[in-house]
């Protein structure tokens, strides 16, 4: 018992962050139709930013502040340089731009940071948690509480702010938003800072469970992307449960059989559930947005 | 109020405006009437700066807006309900209402959604449903709505009338009429053009991206042309 203790709080803490990858995709792809899979390079730039401040000698939770700060204008710079001049391109084209730009973050990343795999230290110690039988890291708590929080905050942006439902009207209807006098690209561009921020923040909270290093990114993306459709993209709510369950499918999997198999067994599930419910977990939510 | 010279406007190579002059004076109904593809709404579009003018001019209140940006049109008082209602399908009524007074923050925006609950009632029933939910004509009352929610000084409408039920274009169109009283300019896009030059002051008539018949509207009513053409006389 306290060993399936154990693969589920370890399971819900990656599951964590890939939820959180994966509403990283959806907030993007809510505002501008595109799948932008340098997602997971905010996750990396996150973490190397922080371990370099912080090495550099700058206090851990200034470090964090400064790194998200810093991704969010490298997904603005993005949206920018890279997606905006292509607006009107097909997805696939939009697709390989973003492919493109990641491979080039992580050039930059290699050069401007370097080849190691770091980390920083655990937010409040580094001793486990017993609980149940089941040892837990304080800092596997705090990428839960951290995910948690973040779905709340942004779950109250949209519902309660109207820049929020602003960025809400733009994704369902870009026309009307602009005859009501939104200004749809000022919407895209927060959407690419807000989402570049929110995997900045997931690296800050995992890199001293997970470690970082200049060539995550391109992993994290897949584990985000495939939750996303998991979940259906373009919803939060199935951002969420596609990254928890893709975590916990993973967990279990190691931990019972090998962890050989945890990719495999992860992606066939997802083949499974996508072959069953084309449009995800989420699905009848998507079709609502159109 | 609005002045347009020489209006032209492309999809890709091919031209849709061929050069467009049209005047709304302040507190007109004015209406431009034409057949299916004639470019009403790619005019509208144009005014509303949301598909660019290729050539020609827009000045509205005295300023040139023909490169200013649509959601900057919006602030200067230019709001358009567009052809195929485009509300926020995933949003409520309320919502859709709010988003209208987007450019204001001010407690006017509860005395403007009560002015516009007083001219649809209906909307107000309905107002925290889903308006993809609602009817066909709801809708179009919720496009009407949600541009007064913008405060605007000329209000653009692309076909109110398209697809409703006889008693409900009778319905819409007093609406539009009584806007007239509430001091708002309007210009009236209408396939169904004897209900719109009833209600109009002046009108138009659009064949193929020209404007070939202007007056006022009783003149156009009686006019030979457009009794024969548009009016099924
Ligand atoms: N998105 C578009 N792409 C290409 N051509 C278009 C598009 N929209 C309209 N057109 C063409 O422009 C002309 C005018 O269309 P439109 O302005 O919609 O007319 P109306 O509103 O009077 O029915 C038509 O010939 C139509 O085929
Ligand atoms: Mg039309």
């Amino acid at each position: 018992m306290y060993e399936f203790l154990q693969f589920v709080s370890s399971g819900m803490t990656v599951g964590a962050v890939y939820a959180l990858v994966a509403l990283g995709f959806t907030l993007i792809y809510n505002a501008s139709d595109v799948v932008n899979f340098a997602q997971g390079e905010f996750v990396m730039l996150g973490g190397m930013t922080t371990v370099f401040l912080y090495d550099a000698g700058t206090p851990l939770w200034l470090a964090a502040v400064l790194a998200v700060m810093i991704t969010a204008t490298v997904g603005v710079l993005l949206n920018k340089l890279a997606v905006e001049p292509a607006r009107g391109a097909s997805v696939v084209s939009l697709i390989i731009i973003t492919i493109g730009a990641s491979i080039f973050l992580r050039g930059v990343a290699q050069i401007v940071f370097d080849k190691q795999i770091h980390r920083f230290p655990a937010f409040t110690g580094e001793d486990p948690i017993t609980v149940a039988g089941a040892a837990i890291l304080p800092q596997s708590l705090w990428v839960l509480m951290g995910g948690a929080a973040i779905f709340g905050v942004l779950y109250l942006f949209f519902t309660r702010s109207v820049i929020g439902k602003a960025v809400l009207a733009t994704a369902n209807n870009r026309l009307a938003a602009k005859l009501v006098g939104i200004n749809t690209t000022a919407m895209m561009t927060l959407s690419f800072g807000l989402s570049a921020a929110v995997g900045a923040l997931a690296g800050v909270l995992a890199t001293p469970i997970t470690l970082t290093s200049y060539d995550v990114g391109g992993g994290l993306a897949l584990k985000g992307f495939a939750a996303a459709m998991l979940g259906s993209m373009g919803v939060p709510a199935g951002a969420l449960v596609g990254g928890l369950l893709l975590g916990l499918i993973e967990a279990m999997t190691a931990g019972y059989i090998s962890s050989d198999y945890k990719d495999a067994a992860a992606f066939i599930v997802i083949l499974t559930v996508l072959f069953v419910m084309p449009r995800g977990l989420f699905g009848r939510a998507v079709a609502e947005r159109v | 109020m609005l002045s347009v010279k020489d209006l032209r406007s492309r999809y890709g190579r091919i031209e849709a405006l061929h050069g467009v002059d049209l005047e709304v004076k302040s507190g007109e109904i004015v209406t431009v009437v034409g057949a299916n593809g004639a470019g009403k709404t790619t005019l509208l579009r144009c005014l509303s700066g949301v598909q660019p003018a290729s050539a020609g001019s827009i000045v509205f209140r005295g300023d040139d807006v023909t490169r200013v940006a649509a959601h900057r049109r919006v602030g200067l008082g230019l709001a358009q309900s567009p052809e195929g209602r485009q509300i926020f399908t995933t949003l409520s009524v309320e919502d859709n209402l709010r988003l209208g007074a987007f450019l204001h923050d001010d407690p006017r925006v509860e005395q403007d959604m009560d002015e516009a609950f007083a001219l649809f009632p209906i909307l107000r029933q309905k107002r925290r449903q889903l308006a993809g939910g609602l009817s066909g004509g709801q809708q179009q009352m919720l496009a009407i709505a949600r541009a007064l929610m913008t405060r605007p000084s000329c209000l653009l409408l692309d076909e109110p009338s398209l697809g409703l039920a006889p008693i409900l274009v009778a319905q819409v169109l007093d609406v539009v009429k009584s806007l007239k009283s509430l001091g708002v300019t309007l210009l009236l896009v209408e396939q169904n053009a004897f209900a719109a030059l009833n209600i109009a002051d002046r009108g138009y008539v659009m064949e193929t991206g020209r404007i070939t018949i202007s007056g006022e509207a009783e003149e156009l009513i009686a006019d030979p042309r457009v009794r024969e053409a548009y009016l099924g006389i």
